[in-house]
């Protein structure tokens, strides 16, 4: 009897909470379609939680000790329950077993009650997820109790057995009525995220690593572009967003939450979430908001618009976001941010010309003049008459093809762009220029999310270059590196791709270029975010600075999980203020390495960084610190 | 409900020389888009093929006629024609004070007004309606200065370059936008074909001060010499008559070498 009760009472919660999630899944499918593999995905499942997330969630090995037990025990203790429905089953064994898979799920439980109740990471939002700790461990101490008893030959009288299956089922009840809508939402709605995710290539059964944003398909006419209400979301980025367990881990990675500027990542996520349920508001979010922006201020609705100033997400919260993809970097529900920050402002832009106003200006010079300070190409070369940069014209061959970017505009990056020049030359590279040819790479204008500005400098750009021969394109801009090699090929161009920081190695190790004068100094190294998180070249600068000599720091926040300069997507432009500047933050980084040096390999990040006030670390580019270092001795 | 009508042309970009909204004329729409509603009659005359056309469309714009006719031609005709026979009459006619192309002079607002029997007033920063058929007009003077006018309707106002910025263009709504397009008969612009015509070119103003007479030729002169204001050049006449004033304006031409003397 007492197995039919738990059985019963499993079975009975779980039938309901499936009703709940399809419930909860018709929510989702209000969406636009979009193109997803189901059974690839599916059998990808297993493996992608496996690897990649645990990956993202062993960085903090705690939570990946408790995830394992709870889930595991959890997963396995409700089979084992199900299981107890068949008369034939029930034998001592079993119990034995249900009781060992209970005691591990409540091992978990408890350093989940002592995370929250005894370590509470300021990050983690509280609300309903206060009471998963006590359902977590009531519903397997309870059961545990049950099986215990059961195991020994039922010592306990059944009236008390009875209560603790009904404790046990409140337990059980509270943790899958939460898949509907508290905390182990995440645990079905992001396996189905992992299995119908819209960057599959990102897991490691793919490329391992996806960040070019998509093609908008600028000739469908009858929808409008980029997401102005909820329902503009393909079902599977919505599913996404519901995957959001509110563990704030985006929130501590990202910057612009760090500078008080008012955008913290957790909670766009939960603003998107909560605009699909119709004529409800923010009040029940119970975790950091945007800093400096009031909660409850505003009506949610799938069709209401996202983004004003008297909606959910104000647009100084959308413009505030530099895309520098440490939210995504740290999620460990694989949410894209960025796509969904770009996919907002896409709407901005495109529909209702609600850039902000410095950046709507910019975009009408880049669509004008083809730079986005408005000069005039052909002046892009001014810089550099007494280096009598070779210009390839249409139908001419070379080994590297020099893409100078936008820094070839201004007088800071100009002198790391002439010391690039100087090392090619020095070491005998056959290269050459596009000189006027030569039209901005759009990262700007994609960024700020004007789509048709980007897919029009980007096609001319891919006609100009399909015109030349050549080997590969070097370039010192992370950012023109990151469209021409991630983003141009959806639009046809295809061609080897890389960023200066790697040539200067390759150089470095033939021999090619010789050290002389060997840096012999400290030096700290900031990673660009679009060379680093976007493209994963880490490795390639520090081993430039470690060949030159240099004593190489690392700074807080580095590598992969490098924090931006305040530089990337045209937040520079968008400008909107918080408590502190992100470059001064990053530059308290540097200082705190001590190193009178900071190495950069972006235009900018130099920019952004050498803004700081004094005193500080001297800001040089990698291709300055090799020109002195390799200087050929009389 | 007023009803106002607007002229748009196609400007150039200083740069690159690609074709843009005019800077002036952007603000124009910009003006009255931000009236309360009423009917808005956009025309441009020229070449209905132009991209910058739909820059327009991008600023919210629903529907914009062009006059098509070929370039060089006259559009003050066939403007006016289509402006008498808008029905009901637009109360106010708006456009910048000046276009970038043709023959650049900002004569075509007024040679409309004087057909169409209206007031113009030019220069205009702001314009806000009130409810017994006049505007209230606030107009750019030289140096930063600024004067308040009330207008009866209808006028002609033509946009001064401080005048609020106009919105930015969209690209969906200028995809959606209409034009419309009618072939209308205009005489060649003989002015303008008598002219030869190439890019302005911003040059360096030569500063004459440290020239003999002048000051020391510092910097701080240099400075002032760029930015101050000479007192006391012209004359004020208060109540001239006609005459009296014709004589001081002949004068005064004459003094700046546009008229032989
Ligand atoms: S978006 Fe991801 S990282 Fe941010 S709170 Fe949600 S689950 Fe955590
Ligand atoms: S991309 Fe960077 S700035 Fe934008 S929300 Fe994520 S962490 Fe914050």
């Amino acid at each position: 009897m007492i197995a039919a009760a738990l059985s019963t009472v499993t079975l009975t919660v779980l039938l309901v909470g499936l009703g709940l999630a399809l419930v909860q899944a018709r929510r989702w499918r209000a969406g636009r379609s979009a193109k997803v593999g189901v059974w690839a995905g599916l059998a990808a499942l297993p493996a992608r939680y496996l690897v990649d997330v645990h990956e993202v969630v062993g960085r903090t090995p705690f939570n990946a000790r408790f995830h394992a037990l709870t889930a595991g025990g959890f997963l396995a203790s409700l089979a084992l329950s199900v299981a107890l429905a068949l008369p034939p089953l029930r034998h001592p064994l079993l119990w034995g077993l249900l009781a060992l898979t209970l005691a591990v799920m409540l091992a978990g439980g408890m350093m989940v009650g002592y995370r929250r109740r005894v370590l509470r990471p300021a990050e983690l939002s509280g609300g309903r997820f206060s009471r998963l700790p006590l359902a977590l461990t009531g519903f397997s101490a309870a059961f545990l109790l049950v099986a215990l008893d059961q195991s020994a030959g039922g010592i306990l009288p059944v009236w008390l057995v009875l209560t603790l299956v009904a404790v046990g089922g409140w337990g059980l009840a509270e943790l899958v009525f939460g898949v509907w809508n508290g905390p182990l939402k995440h645990a079905v709605h992001g396996a189905l995220h992992l299995a119908f995710h819209p960057r599959p290539a990102r897991f490691h059964d793919g490329a391992g690593r996806d960040t070019g944003l998509r093609p908008l398909d600028l000739a469908q006419a009858d929808a409008p572009l980029g997401a102005g209400q909820a329902v503009d979301f393909a079902w599977n980025r919505l599913l996404g967003f519901d995957a959001c367990v509110q563990c704030g881990r985006c929130e501590s990675a990202c910057p612009a939450y760090a500078a008080g500027l008012p955008l913290n990542p957790k909670k766009l996520v939960q603003d998107l979430v909560l605009s699909l349920d119709d004529g409800s508001d923010d009040r029940a979010y119970a975790g950091h908001g945007h800093p400096g922006r009031p909660v409850g201020a505003a009506v949610t609705g799938p069709t209401r618009p996202l983004v004003g100033a008297d909606a959910l997400i104000h647009p100084d919260t959308l413009w505030a976001c530099t895309t520098c993809r440490a939210c995504v970097q740290e999620c460990p529900m694989m949410i894209e941010h960025v796509d969904a920050v770009v996919d907002l402002r896409r709407f901005q832009t495109l529909e209702r010309g609600a850039t902000p106003v410095k950046a709507a200006g910019v975009l009408e010079e880049l669509r004008a003049t083809d730079t986005p300070s408005g000069r005039a190409l052909d002046r892009r070369l001014d810089w550099a008459v007494d280096l009598r940069l070779p210009v390839l014209a249409a139908g001419e061959t070379c080994d590297t093809l020099l893409w100078l970017g936008d820094g070839a505009f201004d007088l800071r990056n100009q002198r790391s762009l002439r010391a690039l020049v100087l090392l090619l030359r020095r070491a005998g590279v056959e290269f050459a220029v596009l000189g006027a040819a030569e039209l901005d790479c759009g990262d700007v204008a994609r960024r700020l999310g004007d789509e048709a500005t980007f897919q029009d400098l980007a096609r001319r750009n891919i006609q100009t270059l399909e015109a030349r021969r050549f080997r590969r394109i070097v370039t010192a801009d992370p950012h023109a590196f990151h469209c021409l090699r991630n983003e141009y090929p959806a639009l046809g161009g295809r061609w080897t791709v890389q960023h200066h920081s790697a040539v200067l190695l390759e150089l470095l190790t033939s021999g090619a270029l010789t050290v002389t004068r060997p840096l012999d100094g400290p030096v700290a190294y900031h990673d660009p975010c679009y060379l680093g998180r976007y493209n994963g070249e880490i490795d390639a600068p520090r081993a430039v600075l470690d060949a030159i000599g240099a004593q190489r720091r690392e700074m807080e926040r580095s590598g992969l999980r490098s924090r931006c300069c305040g530089g990337g997507g045209g937040a520079p432009l968008t400008d909107v203020v918080g408590e502190r500047r992100i470059p001064d933050m990053r530059m308290d980084d540097a200082r705190a390495t001590g190193a009178p040096t900071l190495a950069v390999g972006c235009p900018t990040c130099t920019l952004m960084l050498e803004g700081v006030v004094e005193p500080r670390p001297q800001v040089a580019e990698l291709a300055e610190l090799v020109l002195t270092a390799t200087e050929p001795t009389p | 409900m007023v009803d106002v009508a607007v002229l748009l042309s196609v400007g150039r970009h200083p740069v690159s020389g690609r074709a843009r909204r005019a800077p002036t004329d952007a603000r124009a729409l910009e003006l009255a888009l931000s009236l309360p509603p009423g009917r808005r009659t956009a025309l441009h005359a020229g070449s209905p093929d132009s991209p910058a056309l739909r820059d327009y469309l991008g600023m919210g714009l629903a529907e914009l006629t062009v006059l098509a006719m070929a370039e060089g031609r006259d559009p003050t005709d066939a403007l006016l024609a289509r402006l008498r026979a808008l029905s009901p009459a637009p109360s106010i006619l708006l456009t910048g004070n000046r276009a970038e192309g043709g023959e650049d002079s900002g004569m075509l607002p007024y040679s409309l007004a004087h057909a169409l029997g209206w007031a113009i007033v030019p220069d205009v920063v702001a314009l806000t309606l009130n409810d017994d058929g006049s505007a209230e007009l606030v107009q750019a003077l030289a140096r930063g200065q600024r004067r308040a006018l009330r207008v009866a309707m209808p006028f002609v106002v033509t946009i001064h370059p401080a005048a609020p910025a106009p919105r930015p263009s969209a690209f969906g709504p200028a995809r959606r936008g209409r034009i419309t397009v009618e072939a209308v008969d205009a005489p060649e612009d003989t002015a303008l074909a008598a002219c030869a015509v190439r890019p302005w070119r911003d040059r360096p103003k030569r500063l004459t001060v440290g020239a003999p007479g002048g000051g020391s030729g510092g910097a701080l002169d240099r400075l002032r010499a760029a930015t101050e204001a000479k007192a006391g050049q012209g004359r004020l006449l208060v109540g001239p008559t006609p005459d009296e004033a014709a004589r001081a304006i002949y004068d005064c031409l004459q003094e700046q070498g546009m008229l032989p003397r």
